[in-house]
C-alpha cells in the first residue's frame, strides 16, 4: 500500500535537484555549512535545535535523521526529549501568548 | 598469492556483496594498507565472559569454554621473549581474568618488560567465575602491582543506554568497580597507573566525536559517581556476529553499512590497526585482528602458509597481506575506529 511519509524516500532528498538543479545545490550548500560544521554553536547543540524544530514542524523525516544526528553528536535521551519538551512548550506558549489578543478584544466587545 | 590462501585456508567470510567491497574502496581511493610492523601481540585467551553483551563481536557468553592451552601461553611467552620489536601484549576475552592462567600471563609478560593491556569489563571484579564460582576481588590489586594498563566497556555515563547494551545491573556494578580501581590509584591525577574507558555506540550509529565525549564522561562521572580515568576511546560497532545478527533481524544491515561506506575516511583508512598489531586465538592460530579471528579469517604468511604461533615467523608476517572483508569498513568510518579509539 502507498503511504504519505515511506522512510525510504529521505534518502531521496536530494531529488529536489532534479528540475532546478543550481537551487538545491545552493540549498544543500548552506544546510551543510549551517549544520554540518561546529561553528558559534557546536553540532551537538545544532542537532538538538533541528530535532526540536523537526517536532515543532512535524517532520517524521526530520525526525528520524535528527534523532540519529543528535545521537552522533554525543546527545543522551534525557537531552534529546528535554529538546523536544522545548519545542511543545514554546508552541503551547506561542498559543497561550495569542490569548491577549483574545482578551485586548474581549475588552472592546464588553461593555 | 591470495588464491594460494584461499586453498589453505578455510574461509568463513561474510559473503562479499560488491556494494561494499572494501578492497575496491581503497583501490577506488588509491591506498595500499601493507602491514608496518608487529608492535602489538593481542591475545584473546577465552571466550568465556560473565556478561552477555548485545553487541559483542566475540558473542562470548558465561556458557563458552574456548581458553588458550597452557602449551599456547607458554608460546605466546616465548615470542614475546624472542621478539623486542613487539613491546605491548593487549589481553583480551570473553573476560581474560576468566583464564586460569591469567595471572602468570601478565606476571610474566611484565617481568618480560612488556607492557601490558587488558581488555577488561569491569563487573568481573564483583560476578566472579560464572562456571565456578571463584571471586575475582583482588583483581586492582593485582593490576595496581603488575602496573598493567586497563582498558574498560562503558558505553556510556549514565544507566540507560549502559544496560541496555550490558545488561541490566552493569551500570551500577561498572560505578562500584572503578570505585575499586580508583582506589588503587587507576585514572587518579599523578599517578602512572592508566584507566582507559571505551565508549561503544549502543546501535547502528556512528560514535560521536572522541574528544568531546571524553570530556563530557569525565565530568558527568566525577560530578555524578566521584570516579576519575585517563582516556576515553571510541570505538565503532563491527557489522559481524551478534551485532551483524541484530541488524539482520531489524532490517538495518543495508543502511548501517551503507553509514559506513559513506563516510570512508582515507585518513582513517591508512590508521587501521591490523597494520601493528597480530591477533592471537585461544586455538593459537593468527589474524590480522580482533574482527578478523572472530570471522575465521586467518592471516598467512607472505609464503602463502597460515600463520599460526607455534610456527611463529615474524618476516612471513611483516611480509603478509592483510586480509580485508566488507566489515573492515567499521575501521575507516568517521574518525576511524580501533583498540586504541578514534585514529584520525
Amino acid at each position: 500500500m502507498s503511504n504519505y511519509y515511506e522512510s525510504e524516500d529521505l534518502k531521496k532528498f536530494g531529488d529536489i535537484g532534479r528540475h532546478a538543479k543550481a537551487l538545491a545545490d545552493d540549498f544543500f550548500r548552506y544546510y551543510g555549512n549551517v549544520t554540518g560544521t561546529d561553528g558559534a554553536l557546536s553540532k551537538r547543540e545544532k542537532a538538538l535545535i533541528a530535532l526540536a524544530v523537526a517536532h515543532a514542524q512535524k517532520c517524521p523525516y526530520c525526525i528520524d535523521a535528527y534523532t540519529t544526528q543528535c545521537l552522533e553528536t554525543g546527545s543522551n535521551p534525557e537531552q534529546m526529549m528535554e529538546a523536544v519538551h522545548v519545542a511543545a512548550v514554546m508552541q503551547a506558549g506561542i498559543t497561550l501568548v495569542h490569548s491577549v489578543q483574545m482578551q485586548n478584544h474581549l475588552g472592546k466587545m464588553v461593555l | 598469492m591470495r588464491d594460494a590462501v584461499s586453498a589453505v585456508i578455510p574461509i568463513r567470510a561474510v559473503p562479499a556483496r560488491s556494494k561494499y567491497d572494501f578492497e575496491a574502496q581503497l583501490r577506488r581511493n588509491g591506498i595500499d594498507l601493507p602491514p608496518l610492523s608487529v608492535d602489538t601481540l593481542q591475545v584473546n585467551i577465552t571466550k568465556l565472559c560473565n556478561q552477555v553483551c548485545r553487541h559483542c563481536h566475540v558473542d562470548a557468553s558465561p556458557q563458552r569454554k574456548e581458553m588458550l592451552s597452557p602449551e599456547g601461553v607458554e608460546k605466546c611467552l616465548e615470542i614475546l621473549g624472542r621478539h623486542p620489536q613487539i613491546t605491548k601484549l593487549d589481553i583480551t576475552g570473553g573476560a581474560p581474568e576468566l583464564h586460569p592462567g591469567f595471572d602468570a600471563l601478565v606476571e610474566r609478560a611484565v617481568a618480560l618488560g612488556k607492557h601490558v593491556m587488558v581488555r577488561h569489563n569491569l563487573t568481573v571484579q564483583l560476578d566472579g567465575n560464572p562456571q565456578t564460582g571463584e571471586g575475582k576481588e583482588y583483581l586492582p590489586q593485582f593490576f595496581a602491582s603488575n602496573r598493567v594498563e586497563v582498558i574498560s566497556s562503558l558505553p556510556y555515563h549514565q544507566e540507560y543506554f549502559t544496560d541496555a547494551q550490558r545488561g541490566a545491573g552493569v551500570f551500577k556494578k561498572s560505578m562500584q568497580a572503578m570505585r575499586r580501581l580508583n582506589a588503587e590509584g587507576y585514572g587518579v591525577q599523578g599517578s602512572s597507573l592508566a584507566l582507559n574507558l571505551v565508549y561503544n555506540p549502543v546501535g547502528p550509529y556512528l560514535p560521536a566525536a572522541q574528544a568531546g565525549l571524553e570530556a563530557d564522561y569525565k565530568r558527568e562521572l566525577k560530578s555524578k559517581f566521584g570516579l576519575v580515568f585517563n582516556k576515553l576511546y571510541t570505538i565503532t560497532n563491527m557489522p559481524i556476529n551478534r551485532f551483524r545478527l541484530h541488524l539482520d533481524k531489524s532490517g538495518q544491515y543495508e543502511s548501517y553499512m551503507d553509514k559506513l561506506l559513506a563516510a570512508f575516511n582515507p585518513a582513517a583508512a591508512t590508521g587501521v590497526m591490523c597494520r601493528s598489531l597480530i591477533s592471537v586465538g585461544h586455538d593459537g592460530r593468527i589474524y590480522d585482528c580482533d574482527y578478523n579471528q572472530m570471522l575465521e579469517l586467518r592471516a598467512a604468511g607472505a609464503d602463502g602458509r597460515p600463520a599460526g604461533i607455534f610456527d611463529f615467523d615474524i618476516e612471513q608476517l611483516l611480509k603478509r597481506r592483510i586480509r580485508f572483508g566488507e566489515h573492515c569498513l567499521g575501521c575507516t568510518a568517521g574518525a576511524g575506529s580501533s583498540c586504541g579509539g578514534a585514529t584520525v
